[in-house]
């Protein structure tokens, strides 16, 4: 079974800061080697399939955040040697809101952002 | 009063659209859109089509002496007529109904023979919007559209008959017939391909590849619960896969059969490389000549070709040296009048409708006005099931969704059960009524209006403005999402945020709504009615469009 | 109470395995109440980890908002057709699931 501990002030955090700093890094700005794929507008807010790939070099670790849920944090994958920096989940937002994908590569963190709408849906043409 | 001597000019003016001569070597034809109309209609355009942000003034969002202006058509001509709402009464008396797939097949022919190996290409939207494609699960537009001679289609509203609806079709009879194609659908659970994404013919000696762009928004516009399995998206890094794989197969030619919207589009076309031509619907805009677009691939054709079986685009592509080199496009107007009707789809569409007939024939009342629904804000026939919604369920406010689909009718025609389905034919017909706070009202005008008017059309869905009754407010298109909507009123009292409000609606997307068919709701109003007089339509008050070509 | 099986594909392509899973959780967030009007405590897949025969080949912590009945895909290098792939999650009260499949 899986043996780390789970980063409880990672994921008490409200904002990419906040979840930086617990992770002990230190400020992280957005790097067009990483790559955040998401809907514009999700077609459930419950389930939005978020995909992040970094083409940073030593990436060890990717998270997804959404700054606008209760708690930033989502989800935080550690890629060991050999793993591909590429991985895909599926996450929930209470309304539309930026989700950013945090990559640790050589030990520094970089960032990507995308905005993704909450609709009530309806209509169409 | 000359009426014989104009009639005749119509005609000659009207008899010239269809004469095109080939060019080149690789023909498409396409429509979109139809909306299960089977039979000539009138259709109005929109006076109301706002642009904002890049879309400002440019095509599809000019209307009225703006499009004429742009495009160079004489006012009162055929091509006013078929694309703007001026002195649209005078002008569907003159030049008449439009549409109609006897007259469209007769046209189809035409073209077809001139054009050795030319495809038939339906942007979806066809089996809803009718009272005969509702009741008959749409047999009678799949029955419809072999006979027209579809070869390829993407889709739309097909989704609101159920997944399962859709598969026995693709996989039934439309098999080794109608391809069935759409590179963004995929299933919910490990995201594998439903359908294929593009379809490779040969034409002439030039390889053809044809991409299916299903409508990305389905889920959202439409019950979520209809396609549970499924999920879309624009999904742009799919269709750059699709298109290199394509061309790596050996595809000259490479084109988007879209319902994206005509928007969307136009981003889109800036963002993926190798598609000679996005050939779009879901906006409903009737686009008389491509825009060119350029990207890191070269340029890209991109088009919209109307509703209702109003139009029927011809592009001739000349392909030489393994690539495009150069094209021809033309959107033809389908004046019924002027078209002679195929003799085997007139007989199709008696014997599918002949079932219904007395039913479809039921008189309800006779309107004063021209009933019309297509605008960014509000139609009268609109504001008649809001005034019906608003009356027969006792709710000071009405909300009525904003659907592009729905035809129009001249002062003086008696409304039948027909017309009425031909605006409310869906598969989640129920009304509904609400008890809804202030605020919870004012969220809903900000969301639609936010899918209407954010600056990124990725972030649109194609849709008008919910149609309001009762409700006064007005709209700031340009403002940021949440800002838009503003001076709420209702009976000349300022709507409060924690007051509620008894709210009457229709087409709810959540699962489980249940309710009264809307058609019912409107018949019932309608018979009682006998004679609809002049109707006041409730349109907001619109603010920060000055000189937005997108209004008359 | 017993969790069903989760749902794994591994398929390996030019050196790289491609592993797909649906679980089956039901990632209550602790922002919920229930008809009363209590707090529905969040209940959810905390640790995650993956192996290819021995060797971890992805770990992973997740809050209480990932989706329902999680998915997760990631890639990784040196595993070959018939190798043995095993995803283990363990959520915040203690229970666990382990289930196996083979490289195709
Ligand atoms: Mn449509
Ligand atoms: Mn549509």
């Amino acid at each position: 079974a899986a043996q780390e501990q789970w980063n409880k002030d990672a994921f008490a955090g409200h904002s990419v800061d906040d979840v930086v700093k617990a992770l002990k890094g230190s400020a992280a700005a957005d790097n067009a080697d990483v790559t955040l794929v998401a809907p514009d507008i999700a077609e459930n807010g419950a389930v939005v399939p978020v995909g992040v790939v970094s083409k940073l070099p030593n990436t060890t670790q990717i998270a997804i955040l959404v700054p606008k849920n209760p708690n930033a944090l989502s989800a935080l994958f550690d890629i060991p040697e050999g793993s591909l920096p590429d991985i895909a989940t599926r996450i929930k937002m209470g309304k539309t809101s930026d989700i950013y994908a945090l990559v640790k590569a050589d030990g520094k963190y970089y960032t990507a952002h995308k905005n993704v709408k909450v609709t009530l849906g309806g209509c169409g043409g | 009063m000359g009426l014989s001597n104009s009639a005749r000019a119509a005609e000659q003016a009207a008899a010239k659209f269809y004469d095109l001569p080939r060019f080149g070597n690789v023909h498409l034809l396409h429509f979109t859109d139809c909306h299960a109309q089977l039979l000539p209609i009138y259709f109005r355009e929109p006076s109301v089509n706002l642009g904002v942000a890049g879309a400002r003034n440019q095509p599809p969002h000019l209307v009225g002496d703006y499009f004429l202006k742009h495009y160079g058509f004489a006012p009162g001509s055929a091509q006013a007529y078929a694309y703007t709402c001026l002195d649209f009464e005078q002008a569907a008396r003159q030049y008449g109904k439009v549409g109609g797939f006897a007259h469209l097949a007769t046209l189809v022919r035409r073209l077809k023979a001139g054009r050795p190996g030319a495809l038939l290409l339906d942007g979806g939207d066809t089996w809803q919007g009718s009272a005969t494609a509702l009741w008959t699960k749409a047999q009678d537009m799949i029955d419809a559209s072999l006979q027209l001679g579809v070869d390829i289609m993407t889709a739309h509203w097909e989704f609101t008959l159920g997944t399962e609806r859709v598969q026995e079709v693709v996989d039934g009879a439309f098999k080794g017939k109608i391809d069935f194609i759409a590179q963004n659908i995929k299933t919910a659970d490990f995201g594998d391909p439903v359908f294929p994404a593009y379809t490779m013919r040969e034409m002439n000696g030039v390889k053809l590849a044809v991409i299916g762009q299903a409508f990305p928004y389905t889920p959202i516009a439409n019950p979520r619960y209809m396609v549970s399995e499924w999920t879309f998206g624009i999904q742009e890094a799919n269709l750059q896969k699709t298109i290199d794989e394509a061309r790596g197969k050996g595809a000259q030619a490479v084109v988007l059969l879209s319902h994206n919207g005509m928007d969307v589009d136009l981003k889109l076309a800036t963002r993926v490389r190798g598609l000679d031509a996005i050939l779009g619907g879901h906006t409903h805009d009737g686009v008389p000549e491509p825009v060119v677009v350029a990207n890191a691939g070269g340029k890209t054709l991109v088009t919209n070709a109307g509703s209702n079986g109003k139009f029927l685009a011809v592009l001739d592509f000349d392909v030489k040296n393994g690539k495009v080199s150069d094209f021809r496009y033309k959107l033809m107007p389908v004046f019924a009048n002027y078209l002679e009707a195929d003799p085997a789809m007139a007989a199709l569409i008696d014997k599918v409708r002949a079932p219904y007939a007395a039913k479809l024939a039921e008189p309800l009342a006779v309107t004063d006005d021209t009933l019309y629904r297509r605008g960014n804000f509000n139609g009268t026939f609109d504001q008649l099931i809001l005034d019906a919604l608003m009356a027969e369920k006792g709710a000071e406010i009405g909300f009525s969704p904003g659907f592009r689909w729905g035809t129009s009718l001249l002062p003086g025609a008696t409304i039948t059960m027909e017309h009425l389905m031909d605006q409310t034919a869906i598969t989640y017909p129920y009304t509904t009524v609400t008890e809804m706070p202030g605020s919870q009202i004012k969220t809903v005008l900000e969301d639609v209006a936010d899918n209407l008017f954010n600056p990124d059309p990725y972030y649109q869905q194609g849709g008008d403005m919910v149609r309001v009754g009762g409700l006064r407010y007005s709209i700031e298109p340009g403002k940021p999402a949440g800002s838009r909507i503003g001076d709420m009123s209702l009976n000349g009292k300022p709507i409060e945020a924690d007051k509620k409000y008894k709210v009457a609606g229709w087409a709810p997307v959540a699962e489980g709504a249940k309710g009264e068919p809307v058609w019912d709701v409107v018949a019932r109003h309608l018979r009682a009615h006998k004679t609809i007089g002049k109707l006041a339509l409730n349109e907001p008050v619109v603010k920060g469009m000055q000189g937005n070509e997108g209004s008359i | 109470m017993a969790s069903r099986p989760m749902r794994i594909r591994a398929v390996e392509k030019g050196g790289v395995v491609e592993v797909k899973v649906l679980m089956s959780h039901i990632m209550e967030t602790g922002q919920r109440k229930d008809s009363s009007g209590k707090i529905v405590p969040a209940h959810f897949i905390d640790l995650v980890e993956a192996k290819c025969n021995d060797k971890t080949v992805l770990s992973a912590q997740w809050g209480p908002s990932v989706s329902r009945d999680p998915f997760l895909s990631f890639k990784f290098k040196g595993g070959k057709k018939g190798d043995k792939l095993t995803i283990a999650w363990k959520d915040n009260e203690g229970e666990s699931r382990t289930d196996t499949t083979e490289i195709r």
